[in-house]
């Protein structure tokens, strides 16, 4: 399923190199069209208006790009994202200026956020309105700087080819991000000689990708010393393509792995070494690993506050050897002892080929650490309470769906509980399997980017896990999904609300749920099954846990069409574990008032027994009892 | 561990003279939250490529990220940070004081001692124009205090360092 090695801007620049085309006439709008086949695209998001309506002229006789047309501009930007997430090629998206320019933004921020290979093209008002507030005009190169990797805008019809060279390039290399290439209307009709390959200009662009020896021998020596190391896995190493790189290495050394969100499928979860996922609700093995770390290895991680809880106290007895593509990542919110500039690939080769070469350094003694973690695996498994109303738990409804759809299959989140019981209860094994909104948290990011992963990937299983809340942000998408032959699935888990919102308000507005309810729990407002009937899709309605897997097995038979189900489930189902916001690692409540590693720095030495009995004497407790508790001591 | 004091810090950054390279450079300052004292650019002598200087303050740690960031930004070639000791900085201000047939001398020679120079004058003012570090510049509008300050402008600094050494572009 991982990503073959599709041509990058260089190889396609060299391959035609030789074969220097003379100069053809043509427009523009032409020759958008033909740099984007030449760079390798094979399909295009986007919606047409005014600006932009010189492109789609070319656009609709090309023979090698497609074009999806999406709904609502918002969508083709995820569909880029999704697209680029499962292929690691550059996803492409297309809106004209002003608003549809605009509803790009989201996406954009989205794919800077998470490193997403992206690029954008805008139409432009002409550039003799430029600046005169003319219709449908808005800066759109002002308002994405703060959120592209780069972003351009074409003033010369001879510029064209290489503009879009080099936003491919500037897209896909280094710490890859999405750019934006903004074209005035008159630039697209304009005529002029095309020449193709152009010749990229990007004197103040050189990424480092090949990591310095002298770091590499650092780093190695100080892992063969290590006591408790572990390697903390960020979604760089499934960017750079390195897990069978990290496979090695965690092997040959025997050093705990936990990934972050970003990183689920970096590591298979099944393998032994495998200590879940780090942070606000992570499992409790891989956030131990950390806190009580000697050594903190992290690859392609950029220490966010969700992994990090309060920094002060975050992981207090580890030294840090941070290895990342970007070195403004290095140092920016924990120092490091070994900074390592480089792609996680080139990294985790280059430390573990200087590791074996080398005659006296062997694989760091840490039985006991891993006895240690493997025994908090054990002890703290991730679980999930029956439902007090007797509705379905949403945690059993994707628990199901990752048995049935297996680790072939694409998993898109929208963003909320729902994200993190996916990322929680689904088994990743590989990479480019999980895709979510990480770093910016976008609603609504899960069908159109699903829709991507598919248009992809048109062979895999694309599974949707959605909450109704995000869902009612952009299901039109599924129409273009229905449209368009892009038979995703969706597995809606529907509580009514917007459910992290209102679990906060639940733990820490003392349950005045303002503004999270989105209808009666007996009422289906909006109706899903019909709604996604109208949008052009099946769709189904499963209230038992036993009609689950058979209604999962049926979505999984129909492969002509989009499909929804719409689980019904209870509205007070809560994510744990969790550190709340601000709050200390070592503060992990593993379920509502039960603190693994509460006692602090003693409990380092407590007996994994002593946990026991503390697990077992919360367990005892229902979660009023635990409720009830939490309002006396608040009114003592 | 990092020095946390809050310093003043210079840095001299080689751009391409692409349009919109000062916002993304300014952008970057305001998005970020660092602390920017002042930003001077314009081209060198070679074609297509800007010199901005840039004084921030800043602490170790924060600066170090500045740079970083600076670096990321493609269309900057090169990011240097000028140390105090051997950096050259000046800045030049324009100040209108007060000064009449009774006291003009006065504020003649008080430009003179700080080689200022008058570049106006009029029945009731004149202006000098004084180039120099910003502790001259301050030293200099103490001394034309007591003359009354009509109005008073302000370059940002701009900055190289002393001896051979040359931040060329690099290529």
């Amino acid at each position: 399923m991982a990503a073959s090695h599709t041509p990058t801007p260089a190889t396609v620049a060299k391959k035609s190199a030789g074969a220097e085309n003379a100069p053809e006439r043509m427009t523009g709008a032409q020759a958008i069209v033909r740099s984007l086949e030449e760079l390798g695209t094979d399909i295009v998001f986007g919606l047409p208006g005014g600006a932009i309506l010189p492109l789609y002229d070319p656009l609709f006789s090309s023979t090698k790009l497609r074009h999806v047309l999406v709904r609502h501009e918002q969508g083709s930007g995820h569909a880029a994202t999704g697209y680029a997430q499962v292929t690691g090629k550059v996803g492409v998206c297309i809106a004209t200026s002003g608003p549809g320019a605009t509803n790009l933004v989201t996406p954009l921020a989205d794919a800077n956020l998470d490193s997403v290979p992206m690029v954008a093209i805008t139409g432009q008002v002409g550039r003799s309105l430029l600046g005169t507030d003319a219709f449908q005009e808005a800066d759109i190169r002002g308002v994405t700087m703060p959120i592209t990797k780069h972003n351009f805008m074409v003033t010369d019809p001879n510029d064209i080819a290489r503009t879009l060279m080099e936003a491919f390039h500037l897209a896909l290399t280094g710490r890859p991000g999405p750019v934006l290439v903004d074209i005035p209307k008159d630039i697209q009709n304009a005529e002029f000689d095309f020449v193709w390959p152009p010749k990229m200009d990007l004197p103040g662009y050189k990424p480092v990708t090949t990591p310095h020896s002298r770091q590499i021998t650092q780093a190695v020596q100080m892992i063969a010393e290590a006591e408790r190391p572990c390697l903390y896995i960020g979604g760089g190493v499934i960017k750079a393509d390195a897990n069978q790189e990290l496979l090695e290495f965690a092997e040959y050394t025997g050093i705990p792995v936990v990934t972050t969100l970003m990183a689920l499928g970096a590591f298979p979860e099944s393998h032994r070494l495998h200590m879940g996922m780090p942070g606000m609700h992570g499992a409790v093995p891989a956030v131990g690993a950390m806190q009580r770390s000697d050594l903190l290895i992290a690859i392609g991680a950029r220490f966010d506050d969700r992994v990090t809880g309060n920094l002060d106290e975050f992981a207090p007895d580890a030294k840090v050897i941070h290895a990342d593509i970007d070195p403004a990542e290095i140092g920016k919110i924990r120092e490091a002892a070994v900074p390592i500039v480089g792609d996680a690939r080139e990294v985790l080769s280059a430390l573990l080929r200087t590791y074996r070469s080398s005659k006296n350094l062997t694989p760091p003694e840490i039985s006991e650490w891993v006895d240690y973690l493997t025994d908090l695996k054990e002890r703290f498994p991730r679980g999930y309470d029956k439902q007090s109303d007797g509705m379905m738990s949403p945690q059993f409804v994707i628990e199901t769906l990752s048995q049935a759809a297996g680790p072939d299959a694409i998993y898109v989140a929208g963003v909320g509980q729902h994200q993190m019981w996916a990322a929680q209860f689904v088994d990743f094994e590989k990479p480019r399997t999980w895709l979510n909104s990480g770093g910016l948290g976008t609603m609504g990011y899960s069908v159109p980017a699903a829709m991507g992963a598919k248009a992809g990937l048109p062979d895999a299983e694309v599974w949707a896990i959605d909450g109704d809340g995000c869902f009612q942000m952009t299901n039109q998408e599924l129409t273009t999904a229905a449209v368009e032959g892009f038979p995703i699935k969706v597995a809606l888990i529907n509580n009514g609300n917007l459910g992290m919102v209102r679990q906060w308000q639940t733990l820490f507005y003392g349950g005045r749920y303002s503004n999270t309810k989105l209808r009666e729990q007996d009422e289906y407002v909006p109706d899903f099954v019909t709604l996604s009937e109208a949008l052009g899709c099946v769709a189904f309605r499963v209230t038992r846990e036993e009609d689950v897997l058979p209604t999962i097995q049926k979505a999984r038979e129909i492969n002509d069409r989009p499909v929804v189900i719409d689980f019904i489930v209870g509205e007070d189902a809560q994510v744990w574990p969790m550190v709340a916001a601000g709050a200390s690692n070592s503060d992990i409540e593993y379920a509502r008032g039960l603190r693994p590693f509460f006692e602090g720095d003693e409990s380092a030495g407590e007996s994994p027994a002593d946990i026991h009995e503390v697990l077992e004497d919360a367990q005892g407790e229902t979660v009023e009892e635990v409720l009830e508790d939490r309002a006396e001591k608040k009114e003592n | 561990m990092a020095n946390t004091d809050i310093v003043r810090n210079t840095l001299s950054v080689l751009v391409q003279d692409v349009d919109g390279i000062i916002s993304r450079v300014a952008g970057m300052f305001t998005r970020r939250g660092y602390n920017l004292v002042s930003i001077v650019s314009a081209h060198t002598d070679t074609p297509g490529i800007s010199r901005i200087t840039i004084v921030v303050d800043a602490n170790e740690l924060v600066i170090e990220q500045v740079t970083k960031q600076l670096n990321k930004i493609i269309p900057v070639l090169k990011v240097v940070r000028l140390e105090e000791e051997s950096t050259i900085a000046r800045a030049i201000m324009l100040v209108k004081v007060n000064a009449d047939n009774t006291n003009r001398p006065q504020v003649v020679d008080a430009a003179n001692i700080f080689r200022a120079r008058v570049v106006d004058v009029a029945q009731e003012s004149v202006v000098i124009e004084a180039t120099g570090t910003p502790g001259k510049l301050r030293a200099l509008l103490e001394v034309l205090e007591p003359f009354g300050i009509r109005e008073l402008i302000q370059s940002g600094q701009i900055a190289l360092n002393r001896g051979p050494k040359t931040m060329a572009p690099s290529k």
